[in-house]
């Protein structure tokens, strides 16, 4: 089991309050979904959750037990939006990778360790070397997610890991993080901007706005009956033909579609 | 790149400043072993002597040699200068990580404390301290020290709070790498180069302010001499001799030019991989005999932008690398043409040399580069700048390096305000206000005291338009500008920029690679791949009558609200077209479903068509049903 459960977690910077109250439960082995406005606290509770934000009340459950954010073995790891600030430009990506393992390894099991990882995340393991500037922004987003996996966690936070790039890479990103899930029966917390993305990778989905959860549940029942205004308000501001009016698409870009 | 000698050598101040330095260092090793004790030998028969033979900058008041002398004290000078610099960086390395490993409270003193020092004008401090501390060559030593490291400090901090803001820096925290190694292992390295650089220019200050205090007589102690001291004993005598002040004299310049032209020329290298962007005058079209068609002038005059055959090269180690190849955009008042296509199809290198923008050593050339009926080949630079100043809003991708960490988010709003509309402060933060609200920003004037990383990401962006938006464009061009948002801001975003359309006919030039963006807010789309146009066609049409193989994949790869859930998304097979080696032929041909031996000879040229233009020789074949379905990445 690895359910993840934020219990009324707060968090203020200052006199500004950016979670109020957030009680949200991630259920274990699923892809959840969370929408919501910018600037709505959606990475503040992904930072939260990690010991990146401080909780001013609150806690932050792994099946039942707080998160200790002490010790070499993190059980919630994250994967960030940015695949070009995310990995040390002065370091080797096979060393970044390595950086998370959990314990210190011999060097032939750590370069044998790495080898699989980057396998796992369809990267060549010869390029263990390369440093981040040799990868294009979806190779990055790889080498990151892989390096989430390497400190063998039992719940994954992903903060818009395919907004930064391209749609064709988005594509595979996502077969990507579909297909690891599916192996690892890993927990994820997957946030992200775009309504169509967390339909298509999400079973469930959570909805904040203003600091708080408006709505949450399985990804079907809320986009097809949201109950709150907001949600209704996010469904129908999905731009252009690819989203709001699809009904009113013409048959041909749906057999585009499918090509 | 392969290796070459070190960038430092590769320009003429570069090898000056090196040069001069390493004999400096030669000489202080070797001085005090050859002349040593020529230099410290009395001659009470010869003192006060003029330059002669034996003596070519005469003797001083014990008979001396003053040359020797001189070359001997270079060993003391460069010492003291390297340990009290030494001294001070430490001290400011110290102060400036130390907000970013202690507790936020405990932090926030030390840079009070930091900007308290920094208000003292650091003679003033040196020359406090070194009463204080008494007169003797380790309390001048502690003196400089102390002085030069606030300053350095706050350097510190300011490369070092960009750093840490980064995201690496979370994943190691979240990975279990302890604060103090993090700093070590991921910060220090990628703040060293403007370290070093700035340390090694403080060193010729440091030079110049112990040459100082010894010329006072609160510096090296007698018996002891430097070139302070020398320059100090040769003052007395400088009406009978005056060589004696000036070897030591001569000593400073060449030092403190060996120190500066050095740290001057590491600069310059860092400077060039820096991100700070540089305007790039386009230089004359490479065929200056093209003329217009008189018919075609007329229709052109009315165009805000008008860009003809426009490409951008850099230079490559095996030859000119190509990112854009020869592009054209028209766009009148008031339209929204679109461009899309993946990473690396030279997007964004469009927009920067539309900008003028583009970095060294980038080169931009057109047959036509005109702004506002403006030829930005040639003219005055000025001229150019304050027109582009004016008259254009350029909107970056990524706001985190757009913005500048350490100064308010208000600051910097106002600032370009205040430059080229001559508002006054009040006025521009009134404008600032505004903006921010137009972007739909909650409590502007409390945003706007805060710092760039207080805010979100897609509030980070707004702010950039907003910044963008404190005059009245002409002309804006987005690169990217709502990746960072959720759908309702992205929306209001895209309102914002569409009233800024309607109200003041602004042009808008709008890069993404969401195709649904693009075809939400813009009247025409163009499609680019591999530095080309390879589809020009009115948005409305793009799904319906999109024709290019590769813009019906692009429109494909995008999961819509209807989306099957079951199946794995279409992907692009292959990999984008790398810039250095671009295949004759169409650039498209490795991953077409759609290719023939035709499509990999000739490269197939934009052809008008019902719609728009498109450049594919079959343009009008269905595609097969059975696309590999292959990862990229
Ligand atoms: N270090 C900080 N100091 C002060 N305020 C902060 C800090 N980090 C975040 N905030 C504030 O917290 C709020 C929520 O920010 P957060 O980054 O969680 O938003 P988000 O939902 O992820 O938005 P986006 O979709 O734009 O990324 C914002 O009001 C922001 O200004
Ligand atoms: S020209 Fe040939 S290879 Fe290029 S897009 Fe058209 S069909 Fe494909
Ligand atoms: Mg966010």
């Amino acid at each position: 089991m690895s359910r993840l459960d934020f219990e009324d977690v707060t968090v203020r910077y200052g006199h500004h309050t950016v979670l109020d109250g957030v009680s949200l439960s991630v259920p274990a082995h699923q892809i959840m979904g969370l929408v919501g406005e910018s600037g709505s606290g959606k990475s503040t509770l992904a930072r939260a959750a990690v010991g990146l934000a401080p909780l001013a009340s609150g806690r932050v459950l792994l099946d039942g037990q707080p998160v200790r954010h002490q010790g070499r073995r993190r059980p919630i790891q994250m994967v960030f939006q940015d695949p070009f600030s995310s990995l040390d430009p002065r370091m080797s990506i096979g060393r970044s990778i390595a950086e998370a393992l959990p314990e210190r390894l011999r060097r032939a099991p750590q370069r044998a360790e790495i080898a699989r990882l980057l396998e796992l995340v369809h990267l060549d393991p010869g390029r263990a070397a390369d440093s981040p500037g040799r990868l294009s922004g979806g190779q990055r987003q790889r080498v990151a997610i892989a390096r989430a996996l390497a400190g063998r966690p039992d719940v994954v936070l992903a903060d818009e890991i395919t907004s930064a790039l391209d749609v064709s890479v988005q594509g595979a990103i996502l077969n990507l993080v579909r297909e690891m899930q599916r192996e690892t029966g890993l927990t994820v917390l997957f946030i992200s901007h775009n309504l169509a993305v967390v339909r298509y990778v999400a079973t469930h989905v959570a909805v904040m706005a203003g600091g708080r959860i408006v709505e949450q549940g399985p990804t079907a029942e809320v986009f097809s009956g949201p109950a709150s205004d907001y949600t209704r308000e996010l469904l129908a501001s999905i731009p252009g033909p690819a989203g709001g009016d699809v009904r009113q698409r013409s048959p041909e870009s749906g057999a585009n579609h499918d090509n | 790149m392969r290796r070459h000698r070190p960038e430092v050598l590769r320009t003429p101040v570069g090898i000056v400043g090196v040069t001069l330095l390493t004999v400096l260092v030669l000489l202080a090793v070797l001085a005090p072993l050859l002349w040593g004790d020529r230099a410290t030998a009395t001659n009470t028969g010869n003192m006060l002597a003029g330059p002669s033979p034996e003596h070519w900058a005469g003797t001083d008041n014990l008979g001396r040699d003053i040359l020797f002398r001189t070359l001997v004290a270079t060993r003391l000078s460069l010492v003291l200068t390297l340990v009290a610099t030494t001294l001070g960086v430490g001290l400011g390395l110290l102060l400036g990580l130390a907000p970013l490993l202690l507790p936020q409270r405990l932090g926030r003193l030390v840079v009070a404390f930091v900007n308290v020092l920094l208000g003292f004008p650091s003679l003033l401090m040196v020359l406090f301290l070194a009463v204080i501390l008494g007169v003797s060559t380790t309390s001048a030593l502690l003196a400089i020290g102390i002085a030069i490291a606030p300053p350095f400090a706050r350097l510190v901090h300011a490369l070092g709070a960009g750093v840490t803001e980064r995201d690496f820096v979370a994943a190691a925290r979240i990975a279990g790498v302890p604060p103090a190694r993090i700093m070590v292992r991921h910060v220090l390295p990628n703040v060293a180069e403007p370290l070093v650089v700035n340390a090694t220019v403080t060193a010729s200050s440091v030079l110049l302010a112990f040459g100082g205090l010894s010329f006072l007589g609160i510096g090296v102690q007698a018996p002891q001499y430097d070139w302070g001291r020398l320059m100090q004993d040769g003052l007395a005598i400088i009406y009978d001799n005056p060589l004696a002040a000036l070897a030591p004299g001569i000593a400073f310049v060449l030092t403190g030019l060996a120190f500066n032209l050095t740290g001057e020329a590491a600069a310059g290298t860092f400077g060039a991989k820096s991100r700070s962007r540089m305007r790039w005058p386009a230089p004359a079209s490479p065929r200056p005999g093209t003329r217009d068609d008189a018919d075609l002038a007329a229709d052109r005059d009315g165009l805000v932008l008008d860009v003809r055959d426009l490409a951008v090269t850099f230079p490559g180690p095996d030859g000119p690398i190509p990112p854009v190849r020869g592009v054209s955009i028209a766009l009148r008042a008031g339209e929204a043409v679109g461009v899309v296509g993946e990473s690396g199809s030279g997007k964004s290198m469009t927009a920067l040399a539309v900008a003028q923008l583009v970095e060294e050593p980038g080169r931009v050339t057109a047959e036509r580069l005109a702004f506002c009926a403006t030829d930005l080949r040639s003219g005055r630079r000025a001229a150019h700048d304050a027109l582009l100043g004016t008259s254009l809003a350029v909107v970056f991708q990524d706001p985190m390096t757009s913005l500048n960490p350490v100064l308010r988010v208000g600051t910097q709003l106002g600032e370009a305000a205040r430059r080229h509309q001559g508002l006054t402060r009040r006025q521009a933060s009134a404008r600032a206000a505004d903006r921010l609200r137009a972007v739909h920003l909650a409590e502007p004037e409390r945003r706007l005291r805060q710092y760039p990383h207080e805010f979100s990401g897609g509030m980070r962006q707004r702010a950039m338009i907003a910044m963008g938006l404190m005059g009245t464009p002409r002309l804006i061009v987005a690169d990217e500008p709502t990746t960072a948002l959720d759908m309702t801001v992205q929306r209001q975003v895209l309102d914002v920029l569409q009233e800024v359309r309607r109200e003041h006919g602004t042009a808008l030039l709008l890069i993404s690679h969401d195709v649904s963006v693009v075809s939400s807010v813009c009247d025409r789309v163009l499609v680019m791949y591999a530095g080309r146009i390879v589809e020009d066609l009115p948005s409305a049409d793009l799904h319906t009558q999109a024709r290019h193989p590769y813009t019906r994949a692009l429109i494909g790869a995008v999961p819509d609200m209807t989306t099957d859930l079951d199946a794995p998304l279409a992907t692009i097979a292959g990999q984008p077209v790398d810039p250095r080696h671009v295949p004759d032929g169409c650039a498209f041909a490795a991953r077409c479903p759609l290719v023939t031996d035709r499509c990999r000879q000739e490269e197939p040229t934009l052809q008008a068509g019902p719609v728009g233009a498109v450049a594919c020789w079959h343009v009008d074949d269905p595609i097969p049903a059975e696309t590999e379905e292959v990862a990229v990445g």
